[in-house]
């Protein structure tokens, strides 16, 4: 429906430009000051703990909050003064499900898409396009809230897409949901991916944040603490390996302080020891001819996980 | 129901109960429950429910009073306006306590807040649950009631000394109304079909001859009126509040006793289908 | 990109164009979509309100004042007369009542369908435009049916005196704007609409000279009177009712308080949105 004027952009120009973002609600700085590029195409993530301030990046991104100070840009536009025409080329997937509980699975997206200027033919047909994506088409005539926590999702995001959005802004896609939900949700957006949709968004899970994102960028207390595509975050700040020895919660600290100089970093967690090693079987090898026990003991690869605790000295999930 | 007033038998819930576990002798902490949960959160709405029926008394009493002037009771006696709809207005709180206890607070427990559940997986039974309810749709409906009637008598209606029989009448009226609201509650299974409720009890408020004397209507229709649970309840306080009694308010209380026993009966039997077997 | 930057380009601003225009009617579709899930309950009520109440007060209580004062008892009419456009008044206050309190808590906060739609194009006080529009249709339908039970119990002459639904209408504004902007603060409901209801509007509707003339109360309770917009809005109906006889600057007063009461109230309640939704 409007994509005429995309040749008005050149091909490298970002849709997103944030510098120096800042939101403050009263005393508390909820984002405070970050600067980052999104472009056209791209799958961008923020990666970060509760309060980090990513729902608030992400409502301001989506128009519906005021910066405090500080450039934002949204498809070249200031959203203080283009709201609605920004929100039109948006779709917007919220932390918390606020589909209608009064009307059925596909009225949601009747009267959604009515809220873009849509025609009613248009939005009909469009609705069941987005019914079979989100393979919803049998509960076509369900309530809303007789679906499960995945099927909800999935509808969100279907309603999400009426518009045919340029830019799709997902918080927290797949929080609470069980594997298989997430998996199902996960190729939805693979595929609009592929179709050239710019995606951001938010997660704490590190594996959503690998499979999903080109480039992510980890935020802590409303500040940016590290960009770049997930791999490279890895090798720039973590180690191939990781060693994780459990010893049991009264002598992990103490066990932490012994193994000091093993491999290039350890970490003491209040549950396990992290140790960071190119090798991390041969690693385990050289500690347990050095005599020590540990009660598990598990060689994994490095994650974003390990990138964050690095950061910030904090784990992701509490 | 005492029959059924045994202790609990400690053995393991089975699909089929004897009726003896239908009842474990403990409503009280059902009672002792929503009294806490009134105290904690909603004690403000419940407490000033008691303004409603003032607020009519007032306005109704005292401004519509100048038009009508004084009014024919049941027994000929001819009374100022306002000490007709008083009592009317009394009974009509009582019923709209206990109501509202029995069906909206109670259909919520049974389908969202799914606190029965919770209730029936420990010793008590459905009739724990049940008497419990009511009683506390009764607590309210007693304190609706004293409250009102001192409201009677300082604006000056004044009330015969039968008025203190008022007090277990307008509890007899709380409890027939409470115990068949709940048994139809449990039968309720949206909040479309709770409306239905207050589609009966408005008619019925402003028709059982609360505002005006029974025989303003023609004949066949006063019969319809007649057969009314609220006009039942407002010709029996009514006549205990103007001390115009005669033996034939016994027809009215029986009415009422049969009211209540039907509904525990059905209350007691859909409680132990929704939850038991 | 430069050029967007400045002002958006032709095409981007047409696209917005239309919710920008249409938004709150967009709502107000939304919004009788959702009345169709509960439209047995408008349907019933909007029949059985006056045939109970004209019945019951008008018929009922009118042959109680008849008898005691004679036909014309009541400002130069029966109280069938009298007491009718007080009843449609108050029937739209109540229908008001229910419309803008907890389907305006429920979009805000239990089911928070507002904050959806707020990140379409429509904005927050276009929400509310189209909470507006969508109570004022089912505010006209249902007055216009209640006039026409009027008409059958002969409670009323037809021909101007129709304009009652109007008044109706705006009554039921004057009083559901403000309850609306109220409702829109609520970030909990522990009662508060519970209180109102029985505060506010089951008070408003007893002593606003609805079952008796307002100089028939105490002069300590008349000042509910002129503060309800069910006074105001009942006298402007007797008037285009029975020719209830007004000085023409409190006819003035009756009107301006209405409309002021509607007008502030919707403000308010667009600015409180966008406060909300845009925070
Ligand atoms: N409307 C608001 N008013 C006041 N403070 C707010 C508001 N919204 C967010 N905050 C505060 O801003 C900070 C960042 O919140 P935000 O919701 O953006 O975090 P988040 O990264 O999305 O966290 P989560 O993972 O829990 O969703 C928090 O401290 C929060 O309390
Ligand atoms: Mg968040």
């Amino acid at each position: 429906m409007s994509f005429a004027w995309v040749t008005l952009d050149t091909v490298s120009s970002p849709v997103i430009v944030a510098s120096d973002l800042v939101k403050r609600y009263g005393e508390v700085v909820a984002v405070g000051g970050v600067s980052f590029e999104v472009a056209p195409g791209e799958s961008f993530g923020l990666l970060g703990p509760n309060g980090a301030g990513k729902s608030t990046t992400m409502r301001m991104i989506g128009a519906v909050s005021t910066r405090t100070s500080g450039r934002l840009e949204i498809l070249g536009l200031d959203p203080d003064r283009y709201g609605p025409e920004i929100r039109s080329q948006l779709g917007v997937v919220p932390q918390s499900d606020n589909l209608d509980e009064e009307l059925r699975v596909r009225e949601n997206l009747l009267v959604y898409g009515r809220y873009f200027g849509m025609t009613r033919a248009h939005v009909s047909g469009r609705a069941d396009e987005l019914l079979a994506f989100a393979q919803l088409q049998d509960k076509a005539k369900a309530k809303v809230t007789d679906l499960s926590g995945g099927m909800k999702r999935r509808l969100t995001i279907a309603r999400g897409l009426m518009n045919d959005p340029r830019i799709l802004l997902l918080d927290e896609p797949t929080t609470g949901l069980d594997p298989q939900a997430r998996h199902i949700l996960w190729d939805r957006l693979f595929r609009l991916k592929e179709q050239g949709t710019t995606l951001v968004l938010t997660t704490h899970y590190m594996d959503e944040a690998e499979q999903l994102c080109d480039r992510l960028v980890v935020v802590d207390k409303g500040a940016i603490m590290a960009e770049g595509s997930p791999s490279s975050l890895i090798r720039r700040y973590s180690s191939r390996e990781v060693l994780e020895l459990r010893f049991g919660a009264d002598r992990n600290a103490e066990m932490a302080d012994r193994l000091r100089d093993a491999g290039d970093r350890v970490e003491a967690l209040p549950d396990r020891v992290l140790v960071y090693t190119a090798d991390g079987e041969g690693e385990l090898a050289r500690l347990t001819d050095a005599g020590m026990r540990p009660i598990t003991s598990l060689v994994r690869r490095s994650s974003l996980e390990d990138v964050f605790l690095r950061l910030t000295g904090r784990s992701l999930i509490e | 129901m005492s029959g059924l007033d045994g202790e609990a038998p400690l053995r393991p819930r089975t699909s089929r109960r004897a009726a003896g576990s239908l009842y474990a002798g403990n409503a009280r902490s059902v009672v002792y429950r929503g009294w806490l949960a009134t105290k904690s959160t909603n004690w403000l709405v419940v407490v000033s429910g008691v303004f409603e029926p003032v607020f009519y008394l007032l306005s109704l009493g005292v401004g519509l009073g100048g038009l009508v002037g004084q009014v024919t009771a049941g027994d000929g006696q001819r009374i100022p306006y306002a000490a007709f709809i008083a009592p009317a207005l009394l009974a009509t709180a009582a019923m709209n306590g206990a109501v509202y206890d029995s069906t909206w607070n109670v259909f919520f427990k049974i389908r969202f807040a799914r606190l029965y559940e919770g209730m029936l997986a420990t010793s008590l039974g459905p009739v724990d649950v049940a008497v419990g309810e009511i009683s506390l749709a009764l607590l309210r409906g007693a304190g609706y009631a004293i409250a009102f009637m001192i409201v009677m008598q300082l604006v000056g209606l004044n009330l015969s000394w039968w008025a203190l029989l008022g007090l277990p009448a307008v509890l007899l009226v709380a409890f027939a109304f409470a115990s068949l609201g709940m048994g139809i509650t449990s039968y309720m299974r949206s909040f479309q079909q709770m409306d239905i409720i207050n589609f009966v009890m408005l008619p019925m408020f402003l028709l059982s001859a609360t505002f005006y004397p029974l025989t303003v209507y023609p004949p066949p229709i006063q019969v319809v009126i007649q057969a009314l649970p609220l006009w039942q309840s407002v010709e029996l306080v009514r006549s205990l509040t103007t001390g115009s009694v005669s033996a034939g308010i016994l027809w009215h209380v029986l009415y009422l006793v049969a009211m209540a026993a039907l509904g525990m009966t059905v209350t007691t039997r859909r409680l132990r289908a929704l939850f038991l077997d | 990109m430069t050029a967007l930057d400045a002002a958006p380009g032709e095409q981007l601003r047409r696209v917005a164009a239309r919710p920008r225009r249409f938004g709150a009617w967009y709502v107000a579709e939304h919004r009788l979509r959702v009345m169709r899930s509960y439209v047995s309950t408008v349907l019933i009520g909007a029949v059985g309100t006056p045939l109970l109440y004209l019945f019951a007060m008008g018929v009922g209580l009118g042959a109680l004042v008849s008898a005691n004062l004679g036909p014309h008892a009541v400002d130069g009419v029966s109280y069938l007369r009298f007491v009718a456009p007080a009843l449609l008044c108050t029937a739209a206050v109540t229908v008001a009542s229910e419309e803008f309190t907890y389907p305006v808590m429920l979009g805000f906060k239990w089911n928070p369908t507002f904050v959806g739609i707020s990140s379409s194009p429509v904005s927050p006080g276009q929400i509310i435009d189209g909470m507006v529009i969508a109570v004022v249709i089912r505010l006209v339908a249902t007055s216009a049916v209640y006039w026409l039970f009027m008409l059958l119990f002969g409670a009323t002459p037809s021909g101007a005196a129709a304009l009652s639904v109007l008044i109706a209408t705006l009554v039921g504004l004057a009083f559901g704007a403000p309850v609306m902007a109220y409702v829109a603060t609520l970030t909990s409901d522990s009662g508060q609409i519970a209180m109102l209801m029985r505060f506010v509007l089951l008070p408003l509707t007893l002593f606003s000279g609805t079952f008796f003339p307002l100089t028939l109360m105490p002069v300590y309770l008349q000042w509910i009177g002129w503060l309800s917009p069910i006074w105001h809005g009942t006298q402007l109906a007797r008037i285009v009712s029975y020719g209830a006889r007004e000085p023409a600057w409190l006819i003035a007063v009756h009107v301006l308080y209405l409309l002021a009461l509607f007008v502030s109230g919707w403000l308010l309640a667009r600015r409180i949105a966008k406060g909300r939704l845009y925070s």
